[in-house]
């Protein structure tokens, strides 16, 4: 009884949680999506290390942390884009997308490096 | 002092290119090297008139045939200087002086006016330089011309002031204001006076003559004298014309008594061995001095080797001739005794040695009996055929020559052997052959003693007792230990007792080298031969007891190969199976193809793409840009190094921050133009 409860909360929880996602603009599902992609790939590579073991590790991290990179950056420029946002109001987009880029090409410069 | 620079420099440059020693020989070609090196004409002369008379006066003394020509250049300085009426009394000495050598071209008149010049000076003197440079010029202008007459009339008033500078100890002084007096003085005065007595109209009374003679005696009586009898004048006072030595000294008083005993018909009576010892002292310094015409020549004994063998039986070779190397007059070489150095003995020879007139040596050919190895002092006495050369010829007594005698000296009864302590048992004894190969093989323990003896004797059958005697003994390890071979008086012998020697020897046991060196200045034979070899068993080393000293490690070897290192290097890591890496490398790339399919769901399009030309350009050109510098990134994991990876960024983010600033801000002006729209 309370099993059936809590999964029919879940489903609900769930459902409205999904439509409420459908309201989000096109932009920000087009970088969620981004976000998801490099999280997933750092996923993957860590249970690669965690299968073969750590060496070289400065491969590893460099990987790894490229895509930990890449999402934080794109994170930020879901938050600065988002016209719901009040505190970035200012802020043109396209702004904010040129230091998206800016940006990550500084830290693929410093991943390659450390790449090895 | 200038008249004696050139005879000074000679000296000292022989001196210098000679050897002492206490064996004088006579003037060689050395000595007229020498002068020639020293006496070389710059520009064809010599300098001064002076330099020029010294030059000469050397090449004729040290007989010197091939001499530089100098002779246009000093002839036409002595013209010059004879002529003029300025020349100081020295220069027109000098000038005739080189005259009388190179006899240069002069007229008459030119005497006959430095005559009067000379005569007018000589009235004038008051020192007694000024009085022997008149009167050797006079006598000089006497050698070379007839037609002048140079004869003093007022000969005794010169000769009594000249003698009034004499002092009571025979020395003169230089004038009368100076009161100190020397040696070399002395000898000006001897010559002045002897020119005077030359040059005299009327004969000089003869009881100045006398005094004169006595005053050369007193002089004698203060010649100093070394101890191998050679004899000199010393000054003690520095006077005006500075210190001169001994050298200078000597030579100017022998010059005058030359000058003196050539003008006087009687003889002076000089003490024989001084005026030996003057000859000697001037062959000493290497020069001959002037004493070939002292009216008693000195004879010089040399021995060409002082150095004989008695096993090869050398001769004895000595040579007898004049300072300047002319040869003596007929005599014979007695060798009267021989000393041993060192000691009391001393045998009495007189033996005549027979001469060799071949290589005119003296020769003795066979050496006394009775002479042994070792260092020997010889004393030869020269005897005159002819009794009246006494006379004429000084010889000096009896003349000692150290010689030095060596000989092969035989090594009997040589044997080793090892003996029981205690009893003195003999274990094993070999007889050695010294000094030939030797390869004894004795064991011993340390219980046991080693006995070395042998016995020395001379050629002449007599115990020899050598300057060294050492027995080495050198374990395998490189220990070595050094004995001395005691003596006692027939036999030499030493006993090596092991019980007491087992601490010295650090109780090292093992194979030992044996050496033995006996040597001496006189033995021709010395030796230091290998024996053989002993195995010493030793008990083994205390706790406490001493560790033998570290042997010096060959020194060449810290710059050989060393040992080869074998690198020991970390495992590398596994790494994992290919198979595992590719599938992972395809697995990895599956989410981009998710992501790709998810913007296909979403329906992502480039709907925004800028449609006219120019804002066109500057998009594409920016995506461009941005797969430029992920290009560039991939290169930089291959192949490129950061620098220049960073110099090429630097580049391209300058062109993409400006093409991207273009699109960016076209993009931005068209939202807002639709947002206001």
């Amino acid at each position: 009884m309370g099993r059936s409860a809590t999964t029919k909360d879940a489903q609900a929880l769930f459902q409205s949680l999904r439509s409420a996602y459908a309201a989000t603009p096109n932009t920000l599902k087009i970088i969620d999506l981004y976000i998801v992609f490099a999280v997933v790939t750092a996923v993957i590579q860590v249970v690669y290390m965690a299968i073969v073991g750590s060496f070289p590790f400065n491969s590893f991290l460099s990987g790894v942390l490229s895509c930990v990179g890449t999402a934080v950056l794109a994170v930020s420029l879901r938050i600065q884009v988002n016209k719901e946002n009040k505190e970035f109001k200012d802020l043109p987009p396209e702004r904010a997308f040129a230091d998206f880029v800016l940006c990550n090409l500084v830290l693929h410069l410093v991943i390659m490096n450390f790449l090895g | 002092m200038a008249r004696n620079l050139g005879f000074l420099v000679v000296a000292l440059l022989v001196l210098a290119s000679s050897c002492e020693s206490a064996i004088f020989s006579p003037v060689s070609d050395s000595h007229r090297s020498a002068a020639l090196e020293l006496f070389s004409p710059i520009d064809g002369s010599f300098g001064s008139l002076e330099e020029t008379y010294e030059a000469l006066q050397t090449f004729e003394v040290l007989g010197i045939e091939k001499k530089p020509d100098i002779r246009t250049s000093a002839c036409a300085s002595v013209v010059d200087t004879l002529q003029s009426t300025s020349s100081a009394l020295k220069d027109l000495v000098h000038a005739l002086r080189v005259n009388g050598i190179l006899k240069c071209d002069l007229k008459n008149e030119a005497f006959r006016g430095i005559e009067s010049r000379l005569k007018d000076s000589l009235n004038a003197a008051n020192s007694l330089l000024d009085f022997y440079y008149s009167v050797g010029g006079l006598m000089l202008v006497k050698d070379q011309t007839s037609a002048v007459d140079v004869h003093l009339g007022d000969a005794d008033k010169i000769f009594r002031s000249i003698k009034a500078l004499s002092q009571s100890d025979g020395r003169w002084r230089l004038s009368s204001n100076n009161p100190e007096s020397s040696n070399d003085a002395a000898g000006i005065a001897l010559e002045t006076l002897a020119g005077v007595i030359s040059l005299a109209s009327s004969e000089i009374d003869h009881s100045l003559i006398a005094t004169l003679k006595n005053d050369i005696a007193k002089l004698f009586d203060g010649i100093e004298k070394y101890d191998d009898g050679t004899c000199y004048f010393d000054e003690k006072l520095v006077d005006a014309r500075g210190h001169h030595g001994p050298l200078s000294a000597s030579a100017s008083v022998v010059r005058g008594i030359t000058a003196f005993a050539a003008v006087t018909s009687e003889s002076l009576n000089l003490p024989g061995e001084k005026i030996l010892g003057l000859g000697k002292f001037f062959l000493g310094v290497g020069i001959p001095g002037s004493a070939k015409d002292l009216g008693s020549v000195p004879l010089i004994l040399s021995l060409p080797a002082t150095v004989l063998s008695v096993t090869k039986n050398d001769q004895l070779k000595v040579r007898v001739s004049t300072v300047l190397g002319s040869s003596a007059p007929p005599l014979s070489v007695k060798l009267m005794q021989i000393f041993v150095s060192g000691s009391k003995d001393a045998s009495i020879i007189d033996q005549k040695l027979k001469f060799d007139p071949d290589n005119s040596v003296h020769v003795l050919e066979k050496l006394p009996s009775n002479v042994n190895v070792g260092n020997h002092i010889f004393s030869f006495e020269i005897v005159f055929d002819d009794p009246e050369h006494k006379k004429n010829y000084v010889t000096g007594g009896r003349t000692k020559v150290p010689i030095h005698v060596t000989g092969i000296i035989k090594i009997d009864n040589a044997e080793i052997a090892v003996l029981d302590s205690d009893l003195g048992s003999i274990e094993t004894q070999k007889k050695l052959e010294l000094p030939g190969e030797n390869a004894v093989a004795l064991s011993a323990n340390h219980l046991q003693k080693l006995r070395l003896s042998f016995q020395l004797i001379t050629p002449a059958g007599q115990a020899f007792k050598p300057h060294q005697a050492f027995l080495k003994l050198r374990h395998e390890g490189g220990v070595e230990h050094i004995f001395v071979v005691g003596n006692s008086g027939k036999k030499f012998e030493i006993v090596l007792d092991f019980l007491g020697l087992v601490e010295k020897f650090y109780y090292l046991s093992g194979r030992y080298e044996i050496q033995l060196t006996v040597g001496d200045s006189v033995m021709e034979n010395s030796f230091l031969q290998p024996l053989g070899h002993i195995e010493l068993d030793l008990p083994d080393a205390p706790e406490k007891a001493a560790r033998p000293p570290p042997q010096p490690v060959d020194p060449y070897s810290r710059y050989g190969p060393k040992a080869e290192i074998t690198h020991i290097f970390r495992a590398p890591d596994k790494r994992p199976p290919r198979e595992l890496s590719l599938a992972f490398l395809g697995l990895v790339l599956l989410p981009f193809f998710g992501f790709l399919a998810g913007l296909v769901h979403l329906r992502a399009n480039i709907n925004n793409w800028p449609k006219s030309t120019v804002p066109a350009t500057f998009a594409s050109l920016f995506h461009v840009g941005i797969a430029a510098v992920l290009l560039l990134y991939a290169l930089f994991w291959f192949k490129l190094d950061l620098f220049t990876t960073l110099k090429v960024l630097s580049l391209l983010g300058v062109f993409l921050m400006f093409v991207g600033h273009k699109t960016l801000s076209h993009l931005a002006s068209t939202s807002a133009k639709l947002k206001s729209a």
